[in-house]
């Protein structure tokens, strides 16, 4: 079977983000970026599946800027086959990325769609979700563990309450949460063998998708800036001044 | 408009969660509350949330299918209704995560995800960037589909309300998935997400054994709830309905004192909106400082017992 890992360019883990002065977004020229950390582990993840000898091909794809070459070729070098590169300039929504999702997958055929469970970027945790309702597929979100059983894959989920397993019917997506697994680093050779498996290149147009925005971002501004307050010296201190807040035990 | 709010209940009561939702929806529209569930829990919830202000109307959807809230079951639900409505919003839990896309994209809606404020009909901010930067968005499609970060919301009074329940008809099972089984973690202590005080610890923490010696008392003391980071529910201290940050649950108490835990932003995005932060680490550089109100520099192992013992 064929899994399809969506992958998405996106800031820095450890960068932080800074707000640019006219207030029109989040400054990203001359800042390090990589693939988003959840969606390392989704490709993690299907290499794996691969390697148990549960998949046989591992496609990587990507919505957005030539550069999101970059964080395909990563997902190459971590063991995808083959890479798919959907070209645009324009910030692409959740919404306009599954349903160019749900057009290559309709081209491709795979029984596993694993992405990421959110951007750090936008933060919006809709995609994988979205794209289930447009293919009218079943979901594991916030996945903590899968196992592909026949024609089911069973998916350990991140809940509020604990860990909830739910049982789901092939074709399915599964979004990755932290503790999937931990991702592994691209051995230079497998780096060098990377730069010699197929990269498609394609346009939103070419899958007949209407990237429109539907969202207007009026402003981006930093959040209230919270101030430092004081250190006490002591675990005496702590105590009176946590009583003088009206804690009391 | 007309907000149609998905209700979150456990045991037939309505979880907190759900009442500072219907606070943010109030200032959309007029809130009309679905329930879906199954039998006498879902019949004492919908009672329950006939019951909170400002709640106009309640549709029980009561069916087998919609016993654990599987969203391939519960969106179907959702989107038949919205034909009566101008909005669909549900808080920013992981169950209102699951569902809500499903339901915006069967509406050809962008969802605006975790809105902090209403700014206008259809201007909301919301964080991005972990928190580091708040954008306001304005939405140009015809419906809106929400989620709410409960904390940054008021809750609606339980009682005072007296809406009429109406039944929803039930879509039945989608057949796509099934549910096998919850591991909760069992705990006589607050909710975390609700709690006045937040006790949470770190990484400095070592095991889960001196998690539980150093940081348990504490919040037993002060009636706390427990709360962890990602380095320690990643080091298994604790379980991951514990973690607190942009990946885990949001929190906002009046106290919340943070132990052994450096501050990495993506802990800092869970908490920051705390009304007390207070700091115990021992590396007086650590990031958790530039933001917390009260600070102890001090080695752990012997502050914390000490404060168990002297608050």
């Amino acid at each position: 079977m064929k899994i399809l890992v969506p992958v998405k360019r996106v800031i820095d883990y450890n960068v932080k983000p800074r707000v640019k002065p006219d207030g029109s977004g989040v400054d990203i020229a001359n800042v390090k970026m990589s693939m988003n950390p959840f969606d390392e582990i989704a490709v993690e993840e299907a290499v794996r599946l691969k390697e148990a000898g549960k998949a046989d091909e591992v496609i990587a794809v990507s919505i957005g800027a030539p550069k999101s070459k970059d964080v395909l070729r990563t997902a190459l070098a971590m063991g995808a086959d083959r890479a798919i590169l959907i070209q645009t300039e324009a910030e692409v929504e959740p919404l306009a990325v599954a349903k160019i999702l749900k057009a290559v997958a309709a081209e491709e055929n795979p029984q596993l769609i694993i992405l990421g469970k959110q951007a750090i970027d936008d933060d919006s945790n809709q995609t994988g979700q979205m794209l289930a309702a447009l293919i009218d597929r079943p979901q594991g979100t916030f996945a903590s563990k899968v196992e592909i059983d026949g024609d089911h894959v069973t998916v350990t989920r991140e809940v509020d309450d604990g860990l909830e397993t739910v049982k789901l019917a092939l074709p399915a997506i599964v979004t990755a949460d932290l503790r999937l697994n931990e991702p592994r680093y691209a051995s230079l050779p497998n780096i060098m063998k990377a730069k010699k498996k197929p990269m498609d290149e394609k346009t939103p147009e070419d899958y007949g998708v209407d990237i429109t925005a539907r969202l207007k971002t009026l402003k981006v501004a930093e959040p209230p800036v919270r101030q430092a307050g004081e250190k006490v010296g002591s675990v005496d201190e702590l105590v009176a001044k946590l009583k003088a807040l009206g804690v009391n035990a | 408009m007309t907000v149609l709010v998905l209700v979150e209940h456990e045991a037939g009561a309505v979880k907190d969660v759900t009442l500072s939702t219907v606070t943010a929806a109030a200032k959309i529209g007029a809130v009309h509350a679905l329930v879906a569930g199954e039998g006498d829990e879902a019949s004492k919830a919908a009672d329950a949330a006939a019951r909170i202000a400002g709640v106009e109307k309640v549709l029980l959807a009561s069916d087998a299918a919609y016993a654990k809230m599987l969203p391939e079951n519960v969106a179907p639900l959702i989107t038949g209704l919205m034909d009566g409505y101008d909005a669909f919003v549900a808080s920013a839990t992981s169950n209102g995560k699951n569902i809500a896309p499903r339901v915006a994209a069967k509406l050809d809606v962008m969802q605006i995800s975790d809105i902090l404020s209403v700014e206008g009909e259809k201007t909301f901010t919301r964080p991005i960037y972990a928190g580091n930067a708040i954008a306001t968005v304005e939405s140009s499609d015809a419906k809106l589909v929400i989620t709410v970060r409960g904390t940054a919301f008021d809750k609606a009074e339980a009682e005072g309300g007296s809406a009429a329940i109406e039944n929803a008809s039930a879509e039945g099972d989608s057949g796509l998935s099934s549910f096998v089984g919850l591991e909760a973690s069992e705990s006589e202590r607050p909710d975390l997400t609700s709690a006045k005080i937040v006790v949470s610890g770190g990484r400095a923490l070592k095991d889960a054994e001196t998690f539980e010696q150093v940081i348990t008392p504490l919040a037993d003391k002060l009636g706390a709830a427990v709360g962890a980071s990602r380095a320690a529910v990643d080091a298994g201290y604790i379980s991951n309905d514990y973690q607190v940050g942009q990946t885990g649950k949001i929190v906002a108490p009046e106290l919340y004192i943070a132990v052994g835990i450096s501050g990495a932003i993506q802990h800092l995005a869970g908490m920051k909106d705390s009304k007390v932060i207070v700091a115990i680490n021992k590396d007086e550089d650590a990031p958790i400082f530039q933001i917390a109100d009260i600070g102890l520099v001090a080695d752990l192992f012997e502050a914390v017992p000490e404060l168990t013992g002297k608050l």
